[in-house]
């Protein structure tokens, strides 16, 4: 735990945020869709004969496809972007063990933060009067630490908190070894995995003496107003305020129509920014998003009017049309003041105590 | 715990699932029952613990796997896991373990200077790496700190440490100044719990936002196996640590007297010792401790110096006597010496039917001889239910041993009950399921927002001998009069009544009765129930009741239709011009401090108590007289007072558990009136109109010095040339209600569980009163009124904030538009049935009208002319309207 000092990139997104709503960018995967890739396009040549399927790795077409990937970043810059999310959502050893590629992570995860790094200079030629930034993607892992996978026996955990702080801590090392400018830790719908990736960077800025900014991000999975490991918005916040994120927000599962009280109530209490980037509506019965890019403008621009965003995007479903659509919504009104609560002593359960 | 500010904030740490805390969780754990543990993790959260220490350190238990596997299971469980954990070891190892299993912010309980100040600061880091509070206890290097100057000395060194070098922000510390055990015959142990007070002073004076924690049993060590003297001595104690600021404790909530309650005598001794008064003060407390174990055998609670002869006599006579005085204290063991008597008593059942409904039988008489009233009669319905509890398993055991014989609990009759379709209030149809339980009546109570459908499937399925249906706001007339329709179409024949706060015999007999042949009775309050369902369910009386309740009904039919055409109604043109008019270009006009919203997401609920308005609180339980002289009335008096003391007693518990959350929201808005609509604009420019209220005018024939009134005159209107402003609110201390009440309900407690209701009512009409002052404040003139207590209840202020659906504007369906614009439902939670009720059931919610000559008014009988054209208005059916408006017609729908 030896000193550490803020990278770069820290004063630079604290412009950003400072000067105006920010923009993230939209969907990955339907994107992707859109390319109908095929089994060969994920293998390339060198992963021909690789033993399991691997349509449907993603994250693989940073090293297979890395055109596909750079284009989608550059048509979300083009669309009005300020920072992408590299496609490393699922580049930890856990995720990647599905396919049998652990040994891979380190290089997936250059890869894709080379792939989003190009389009962000592309896309500061064009405009050099606007900084891009690139935003490591930390997703939630297909393992959770507080919930059992079997429902006969509640205590069994189908992974421990040092392989989940163990994965964690290999991607966020690659991921900033590679450059990005902040680290996204999102979609989190178990705030344990979320701690846990939260004491995997703090071992990496260790290591490094480096700071980057770490963005936070939620899902709240339904109506109940919780995420799926049970805790309200206020005790998620409670539960890892003490990493002092640069952001936290609520992302993915709902639209943001849904997302209204969440988002307002993690506006009132967040001591930092606040970010959200919904799905473009819920499910249809096809499994595909009907939210046009009007809708979620008109949502996202009504929660800016409210004073309660730093920074807007997109999650599932969302394209670039959406996100130029919310970035024009967003573009006049100012951002919200950093404000927090009174010091007090608060602790969580699935609920918030506050001990005044 | 004694009702003082600070108290409303202590926070109660559980300790029986700490392995020193609890012999039973001890025992459980070393046997590897799980379910047992998790159990008494679960009591403890459903009997108020904020939160719940774990400690599993015992030789012979490997600490780590037991820390992770229990908290693992707590996890599975969200009834215990809501509540945030205490991860409590002497060994790091397993507090590093338990850190690794909890999502929540936990506290870790504990780190401290014993192992020197590296260990202490790597250790510090650690815990705000894992995201947790800590405990740091008050020992350093050299030992434990038992001064008050050494525990500050070392907390204060241990604060610097934590805020300057480990970077642990000072909101996040727990200091436990160590509580030692007192009287234990060493005269320098004498001062140790006043040491611990003046510590305790010192530290929250000097060391910003920490907090201040301890384990209380420690302090009545020498006292072991004198129960009612170790939770004297701990009362004291808290009492004492609160006032030096102490945030929380590791204690058994359930062990736990009130201050006040403890004998004078008791008292005195303990505070001698406590407080270290005297020399001879341990010897004196541990004469009278002798004393009362040789009395109480040392293993009963606290009691007050009540007369127990009544203990001596036989056991049907002592069980009458616990059902007529409410005590619920001996009951089991009563009713199990009653069981034993199997030569008295060869089945449980006899019992039932013998002394315990003797006692009912007694009850029942001293409350319609009005010698009882009703708190008391509920509170026997508890011991009641507590000794049938009781009972039941035997019943059941004997049931399947004597399948053939088809023994079952013969009760007077059944009765399907429920608040109809639309409507959540249910407060007085669970009073009357109370009186009627105890009247060995067998109640199905369907609960709240009930559809006919399943009223009638309900009533036909158990084969009911009456159904009853309540209900508090208006649409619910409307619905009562369609279950009464379907109850004729469907062929039912058992009689129906009619109870809750808006119906009326009136109502009963013109709108419902005649839509069913089988009798439909109105009960105005649960005093009449018994008396009525007993006339209507004996085939003897059946009759003459019947017949006599028809022939007041055609009365009261006759008398409506009388009155109605004796007092013909202004035509609306003719109403509007007798308004009451005023000269706007003088009008005091308050422009608030805000436009738009101010949401208030968790008041607290000590700020709200003092705005209580006792009054309806009584008429709640059918007490009626005025607060506070109601106290002391020569007939209620004494019950009233009771009432009042075990609400208050129950309010302090709502508040200090945190039972309820109280959420509001507010708004001012620029509007005008356009005839009798209210428009409220957008924004001061007036560009555009963000919604349209609808208020309908008197009609009624008025003498000549008195106005037509509607709430629209009250607000500046368009032509006046001036911009006016109203606001709107609402606020709700509801949620939490149902669960609280629910708990006492399982406990088979309807009194505490009617009483939480009746709290929460209470809570959110004085959180209305709290925000209207606020409200004031903010148009400026309510800055300087300066009203007491008893002026702001008789609303001496200026302004009104009158609801939709209430007298002056009787359209519920105005409340989803004050919503939208509020965002109420997302600010407070509080959501709109059908019939545009709010839900929870303990919510308010209305307009604010400034004007200083604004006033409350009923609106009456409307005309069909001002119906047809306040259809227009809203853009309904003139059908829609007549449904919304139903009860105020001055006409028969078509």
């Amino acid at each position: 735990m030896s000193s550490q000092t803020e990278s770069p990139s820290f004063a630079a997104l604290r412009r950003l945020f400072e000067s105006r709503i920010a923009v993230l960018d939209g969907a990955m995967g339907t994107m992707i869709q859109g390319y109908s890739l095929t089994e060969a396009d994920f293998r390339g040549s060198r992963f021909a004969s690789h033993p399991k399927d691997l349509k449907g790795n993603n994250d693989l077409l940073s090293i297979t496809r890395p055109d596909v990937i750079e284009a989608i970043h550059g048509e979300y810059f083009a669309a009005g972007a300020d920072l992408v999310e590299t496609n490393t959502f699922n580049s930890t050893v856990i995720s990647q063990a599905d396919y049998g590629m652990e040994a891979l992570v380190p290089e997936l995860n250059a890869a894709a933060v080379a792939a989003a790094r190009r389009a962000a200079r592309k896309a500061e030629a064009k405009d050099p009067s606007r900084p891009r930034f690139v935003a490591g993607a930390i997703g939630p892992l297909n393992r959770t630490l507080s919930m059992s996978p079997d429902v006969n026996r509640p205590d069994y955990r189908a992974v421990t908190w040092d392989q989940v702080v163990g994965a964690y801590l290999e991607q966020a090392r690659a991921l900033a070894k590679a450059g990005v400018d902040a680290l996204l830790i999102e979609t989190i719908f178990d705030t344990l995995n979320a701690k846990a990736a939260l004491f995997a960077t703090e071992l990496l800025f260790d290591e490094t003496g480096v700071r980057l900014p770490v963005m936070i991000s939620v899902t709240i999975t339904d109506a109940s107003g919780r995420t799926l490991s049970g805790q309200t918005i206020s005790a998620f916040y409670t539960s890892i305020a003490h990493a002092k994120p640069f952001s936290v927000g609520i992302n993915c599962a709902l639209g943001g129509k849904q997302m209204r009280p969440y988002v307002e109530e993690l506006a009132s209490i967040a001591d930092c920014y606040v970010t959200c980037y919904p799905n473009a509506g819920l499910p249809n019965a096809f499994g595909g998003y009907d939210e046009s890019p009007e809708d979620m403008a008109a949502v996202l621009g009504d929660f800016a009017r409210n004073g309660w965003l730093n920074m807007v995007g997109g999650c599932c479903g969302s394209t670039p049309a959406h996100i130029a659509a919310v970035a024009k919504a967003v573009a006049q009104i100012p951002p919200r003041r950093l404000s927090g609560q009174p010091v007090a002593m608060r602790l969580s359960g699935l609920e918030q105590l506050t001990v005044a | 715990m004694p009702p003082l500010p600070s108290a409303s904030q202590f926070i109660v740490i559980g300790e029986r699932t700490n392995i020193t805390g609890s012999p039973k969780f001890a025992k459980a754990l070393k046997a590897g029952d799980w379910d047992s543990c998790l159990a008494i993790a679960r009591q403890q959260v459903e009997s108020g613990a904020n939160v719940i220490d774990i400690n599993v350190d015992e030789a012979l238990i490997e600490g780590e796997p037991t820390m992770v596997k229990f908290l693992n299971l707590i996890a599975a469980e969200p009834e215990i896991s809501r509540v945030p954990v205490m991860i409590d070891s002497s060994k790091w190892s397993v507090l590093e373990a338990g850190l690794k299993c909890v999502q929540g912010k936990s506290i870790v309980n504990s780190i401290s200077l014993k192992d020197g100040e590296g260990e202490f600061i790597r250790r510090a880091r650690l815990v705000r790496r894992y995201g947790a509070s800590a405990v740091v206890m008050a020992f350093d290097e050299q030992g434990q700190a038992s001064t008050r100057d050494e525990k500050v000395r070392i907390c204060t060194r241990a604060y610097r440490i934590l805020t300057e070098k480990a970077g642990f922000p000072a909101e996040d510390i727990i200091f436990d100044p160590n509580i030692l055990t007192v009287a234990t015959g060493i005269e320098e142990h004498n001062n140790y719990a006043v040491d611990f007070f003046e510590a305790t002073k010192v530290i929250k004076e000097r060391l910003p936002h920490a907090k201040v924690s301890g384990g209380v049993s420690n302090v009545s060590f020498s006292f072991r196996g004198n129960n009612p003297v170790r939770e004297a001595i701990h009362t004291v104690f808290l009492y004492h640590a609160i006032r030096a600021g102490m945030d929380m404790a590791i204690l058994n909530a359930g062990m736990l007297g009130v201050y006040e309650e403890i004998p004078k005598d008791l008292l005195e001794r303990v505070e001698d010792v406590i407080l270290n008064r005297r020399p001879d003060a341990t010897e004196r407390l541990v004469t009278l401790a002798d004393q009362l174990k040789a009395s109480h055998g040392g293993a009963s609670k606290i009691e007050s110096k009540e007369d127990l002869a009544w203990r001596e006599a036989p056991v049907e006579a002592r069980l009458s006597h616990a059902l007529v005085k409410g005590i619920d204290a001996f009951i089991e063991q009563d009713t199990e010496e009653a069981r034993a008597n199997t030569s008295k008593y060869p089945r449980p059942l006899n019992i039932i039917e013998g002394p315990l409904m003797d006692g009912m039988r007694v009850v029942g008489d001293l409350f319609g001889a009005g010698k009882m009233f009703l708190p008391q009669v509920v509170k026997s319905a508890r011991v009641m239910k507590k000794s049938v509890a009781y009972l039941t398993p035997f019943m059941e055991e004997e049931k399947k041993r004597l399948v053939a014989s088809g023994g079952v609990a013969r009760t007077q009759g059944r009765i399907v009950m429920a608040t109809v379709k639309g409507d959540v209030h249910d407060i007085g149809k669970n009073i009357v399921g109370v009186v009627l339980a105890c009247n060995n009546y067998d109640v199905i109570d369907l609960g709240v927002l009930v559809p006919c459908e399943k009223i009638l499937a309900a009533a036909r399925e158990n084969n009911a001998d009456a159904v009853g249906l309540s209900g508090l706001i208006t649409p619910s007339l409307d619905e009562m009069v369609h279950v009464a329709k379907e109850m004729t179409r469907t062929g039912m024949t058992v009689p129906l009544l009619i109870g809750g706060a808006t119906t009326s015999a009136a109502h009963t007999a013109v709108k419902i009765a005649p839509e069913y042949a089988h009798g439909v009775v109105h009960v105005l309050d649960a005093s009449r129930v018994v008396n009525v369902v007993s006339s209507l369910l004996s085939p003897e009386l059946k009759p003459a009741y019947l017949a006599g309740a028809l022939s007041k009904q055609n009365e009261l039919r006759e008398d409506f239709a009388a009155r109605r055409s004796r007092k013909p109604l202004l035509p609306i043109q003719a109403a509007r011009a007798r308004r009451q008019e005023f000269d706007w270009t003088k009008a005091d006009i308050a422009r608030p401090e805000f436009l738009g919203t101010r949401v208030y997401p968790e008041v607290p609920l000590a700020e709200i108590v003092p705005f209580i308005d006792w009054g309806p609180f009584f008429s709640a339980w059918e007490l009626h007289g005025r607060y506070p002289e109601i106290l002391t009335d020569p007939v209620v008096g004494v019950e009233a007072t009771k009432l009042f003391e075990d609400a208050q007693r129950l309010l302090s518990r709502i508040v200090t558990e945190r039972r309820f959350t109280a959420k509001a929201v507010m708004g001012f808005w620029p509007c005008n009136a356009s005839g009798d609509d209210i428009l409220v604009y957008t924004d001061e420019s007036r560009s555009g109109v963000a919604a349209t209220f609808h208020m309908l005018r008197q009609q009624l024939v008025k003498p000549d010095d008195q106005f037509n009134h509607c709430l629209a005159d009250f607000i500046a209107p368009v032509s006046s040339g001036r911009l006016d402003y109203m606001g709107g609110f609402a606020v709700t201390a509801g949620h939490g209600v149902e669960a609280f009440a629910a708990q006492f309900r399982a406990a088979s407690d309807d009194y505490s569980a009617i009483m939480a209701q009746a709290l929460g009512d209470r809570l959110a009409e004085a959180l209305a009163e709290l925000l209207h002052k606020r409200a004031r404040e903010a148009c400026g003139f309510g800055k300087t009124e300066n009203l007491g207590y008893a002026d702001l209840i008789r609303e001496k202020y200026r302004g009104i904030r009158p609801a939709p659906g209430y007298p002056a504007c009787p359209d519920h369906t105005e409340k989803p538009i004050l919503f939208g614009l509020l965002g109420a439902e997302a600010a407070t939670g509080i959501t709109l049935t059908e019939s545009c009720a709010m839900a929870p059931a303990s919510s308010v919610s209305g307009w604010y009208l400034n004007h200083p000559d604004s006033k409350y008014f009923g609106v009456g009988k409307l005309g069909r002319d001002q119906v047809e054209e306040y259809a227009g208005r809203k853009g309904w059916t003139v059908a829609t309207a007549e449904k919304w408006l139903g009860p105020y017609l001055d006409y028969d729908k078509a």
